[in-house]
């Protein structure tokens, strides 16, 4: 018992005093994540909307594969990645492995159906209260689709944020195409990993309650904004 | 109000009118909705469609804005190509949907759509919002408005499209009386501007204060299509009779 309150002291003071290295992780860890997200959001959001106004062969099929996406394996799409990546996949040449970019496309193929299903939800929802509205003031489709994006401005933000609460806490993809190499491509999740395997604790449990706390805001920030939409009469 | 008179300039470029239903009929789960419709709107003044609920009264508005295809027969534009009739024409669902932006910026939307330069649409917005006695709430979110003030926000965004032709479906369902006059206003305001007005109702005191010709419609079919001041004396048919005397009819 003395031995974890040890280490739990430890982890505190590493914390409080700003350690370099907790923080050089937990930084990095942050930057690859928001950057997965914005690509899975660039993506995520106008593919989702277009779904979810869109009536053509295949939308189901389309809805049903993105609906998978959201519980792949993250471990399957680093190693499927790692394929490509690798110096005699399709993407070798680019020489992207254990790199923070193939961390970055790593988490974004992992929120990208997260954010697109959770739109498309959204946008279908909406659509049926609008529908006949936009086609009365003669919105197109796509134009419907912008729109809609734009009235759903309230609720989307929650699909985002679940987005980044995946690739934040993810460790399978990023491990495998990232290497968890020191400096370079360690995450807050491999750096867990690693420093528990070895027996230092204090260092795992301080990025362990980093981790926590940042699901805790990404959560205090959800709730925020549904108070700000209740207050906009949205 | 500042509303320039824009009629002459209507009259020379209309195209649109008259709208002409020829053998329209209506079916959805094998069911006629509406059955044989045959008449023309011609400009000028309200042609009210009137009947009990369930006569078909939305439906022919919907067909005639294009937003429903008929089952049989065709609506017809006279003189304009689909495009210019799109244009032509505006209309206010029976329950409007408000986006969720200022008033301004909803009157501002179909505008943008069908690429109005900016300073005209701020002008007409501006122009409309104080036509309707909008201006006050012109910065408000749409929704929070009252459910009679979103019904004007509603006409408001349809008479800056400056329509020739404007479709009311039951503009003043849900309204108290005082609305209700506040509405009618409005309406009457777009009218004497020159452009036709096509609404539904089942409320025959709007339909005696609003209508220059009235169509009843009973049971998907269009009874008659009368000036209103003889559809008050002495309606035709026999349940327009009974509707007027107040009976309630199936």
């Amino acid at each position: 018992m003395a031995e974890i309150a040890d280490a739990f002291a430890t982890a505190w003071r590493l914390i409080a005093s700003g350690d370099a290295v907790l923080l050089e992780i937990v930084s990095l860890s942050l930057r690859v994540s928001a950057a997965a997200l914005v690509l899975a959001a660039l993506i995520g959001l106008p593919l989702g909307a277009f779904l979810g106004v869109a009536r053509f062969p295949g939308r189901r099929v389309l809805v049903a594969l993105l609906s998978t996406g959201m519980a792949l394996p993250p471990v399957v799409v680093g190693l499927g990645l790692y394929l490509v990546f690798s110096r005699e996949g399709p993407l070798g040449a680019y020489e992207l492995l254990f790199t923070p970019s193939a961390m970055v496309i790593a988490q974004a193929l992992l929120v990208m159906p997260i954010v697109a299903s959770l739109t498309r939800q959204t946008i279908e929802d909406m659509a049926r209260e609008y529908d006949e509205q936009l086609r009365a003031f003669g919105a197109s489709r796509l134009r419907a689709a912008a729109t809609l994006l734009v009235e759903a401005r309230y609720s989307l933000p929650t699909a985002l944020l679940a987005g980044l609460g995946r690739a934040i806490a993810e460790v399978g993809a990023v491990m495998i195409v990232g290497g968890n190499i020191a400096h370079v491509t360690r995450t807050m999740t491999t750096a867990i990993v690693l420093h528990s395997s070895r027996g230092d604790t204090p260092l795992a449990l301080a990025l362990g309650m980093i981790l926590v706390a940042l699901a805790a805001l990404v959560n205090g920030a959800t709730e925020g904004l549904r108070e700000v939409a209740r207050r906009a009469g949205a | 109000m500042p509303a320039p008179d824009r009629s002459a300039e209507r009259d020379s470029a209309s195209a649109i009118l008259p709208l002409t239903f020829s053998g329209v009929s209506f079916t959805a789960d094998e069911r006629t909705l509406l059955g044989e419709l045959a008449f023309q709107i011609e400009p000028g003044g309200i042609s009210v469609l009137l009947g009990p609920n369930g006569a078909g009264k939305s439906l022919v508005l919907r067909l005639a804005s294009g937003l429903l295809s008929p089952s049989r027969g065709a609506v017809r534009w006279l003189g304009a190509g689909a495009r210019r009739a799109r244009e032509a024409h505006a209309i206010v669902l029976q329950r409007p949907v408000l986006l969720r932006r200022s008033v301004a910026a909803n009157v501002d939307y179909p505008l943008a759509l069908r690429g109005i330069p900016r300073a005209e649409r701020a002008a007409r917005v501006a122009r409309v919002l104080g036509a309707t006695r909008l201006a006050a709430h012109a910065q408000r979110p749409a929704r929070t408005l009252s459910v009679g003030e979103q019904q004007r926000v509603a006409l408001a965004t349809a008479w800056a499209l400056e329509p020739e032709l404007l479709f009311l479906d039951e503009p003043a369902a849900a309204l108290d009386p005082s609305a209700t006059r506040e509405l009618e206003t409005a309406i009457c305001a777009i009218r004497d501007e020159g452009a036709k007005v096509l609404m539904t109702t089942h409320d025959l005191a709007q339909a005696r204060r609003l209508a220059s010709e009235v169509l009843f419609l009973h049971q998907g079919r269009l009874l008659e299509q009368t000036p209103a001041s003889e559809f008050f004396a002495a309606p035709r048919s026999e349940p327009a009779r009974r509707f007027l005397a107040g009976e309630l009819l199936e």
